[in-house]
């Protein structure tokens, strides 16, 4: 059975949509049957495609809408939002502070 | 953003001698030392941060690129090279192929938006396939310049 479903979200990651987030959000969209993909003001992207990601350049803020079509759409998309509201676990980030050592807070 | 904005000509290599992910990113971040763009005092601190952001997870994109990056408080203005290996490096790739194209990137810990358009631009361009094609087959990095110049006078991104 066919499924058309979408929601909206918000980056919230402080660096915005970068390489890592745009890896694990491609992973997770590429584990569904489901075509997701990413609308922002000006495209719309493939969002198993992490080169398409990145090319959204979302940085913190922006408002994108999620939507997905197909067999099991209503499950993918509940996972592609619970990276958005879970920060992508952006707590790791690799920092490196004023004085060029390296911090993982 | 350009390629030119960010591209210091002088540190681009055509054909990088390590075989290793932590040699090429050395190789990548000691051309830019050599080019003016980052102190050697801090080569180091660099280096470990780029392997150190490796370690979460694999700047490997697929297609035979990889796009090894850090933050670090050393530049004030992004700045990045690029390389190509034509034998290719094992990268842990998300495709598991070996990476041929490499763009390194240093960017100031407070400007994530220029992190970003980077990223945009060259994932922009890699989805030619020609793009990726000529810049694998480069002789010399004149050449590379080259093809980094004709894409961004393709006016596709701002």
């Amino acid at each position: 059975m066919q499924q058309a479903v979408s929601r909206d979200v918000v980056v919230g990651l402080k660096q915005g949509l970068h390489a890592r987030p745009a890896d694990m959000l491609a992973r997770e969209a590429r584990k569904w049957q489901s075509r997701i993909e990413l609308v922002s003001k000006s495209q719309r992207v493939d969002g198993k495609s992490i080169l398409e990601v990145l090319t959204l350049a979302a940085e913190e803020g922006t408002r994108l809408v999620v939507e997905v079509a197909g067999p099991d759409a209503t499950e993918a998309l509940a996972a592609i939002v619970r990276l958005f509201d879970s920060n992508f676990h952006e707590n790791d980030e690799t920092a490196v502070d004023t004085a060029g050592r390296i911090t993982t807070p | 953003m350009k390629f030119s904005d960010f591209v210091a000509s002088g540190a681009i290599r055509s054909h990088v001698d390590s075989s290793t992910k932590e040699g090429v990113i050395r190789e990548m971040a000691t051309a830019l030392v050599e080019a003016g763009r980052i102190p050697a005092s801090d080569l180091e601190s660099i280096v470990k941060a780029i392997l150190k952001r490796e370690d979460l997870g694999t700047t490997g994109i697929g297609r035979g690129v990889a796009v090894p990056h850090t933050k670090h408080p050393s530049v004030d203005k992004l700045v990045g090279t690029v390389a190509v290996s034509q034998e290719g490096i094992d990268f842990d790739s998300l495709d598991g192929d070996p990476v041929h194209l490499f763009f390194l990137l240093v960017s100031p810990p407070d400007q994530p938006g220029q992190h970003l358009r980077a990223l945009e631009n060259i994932s922009r361009q890699l989805r030619d396939d020609a793009f990726c094609r000529e810049l694998k087959a480069a002789k010399a990095p004149a050449d590379i310049q080259h093809l980094l110049e004709a894409a961004d006078n393709h006016g596709m991104v701002s």
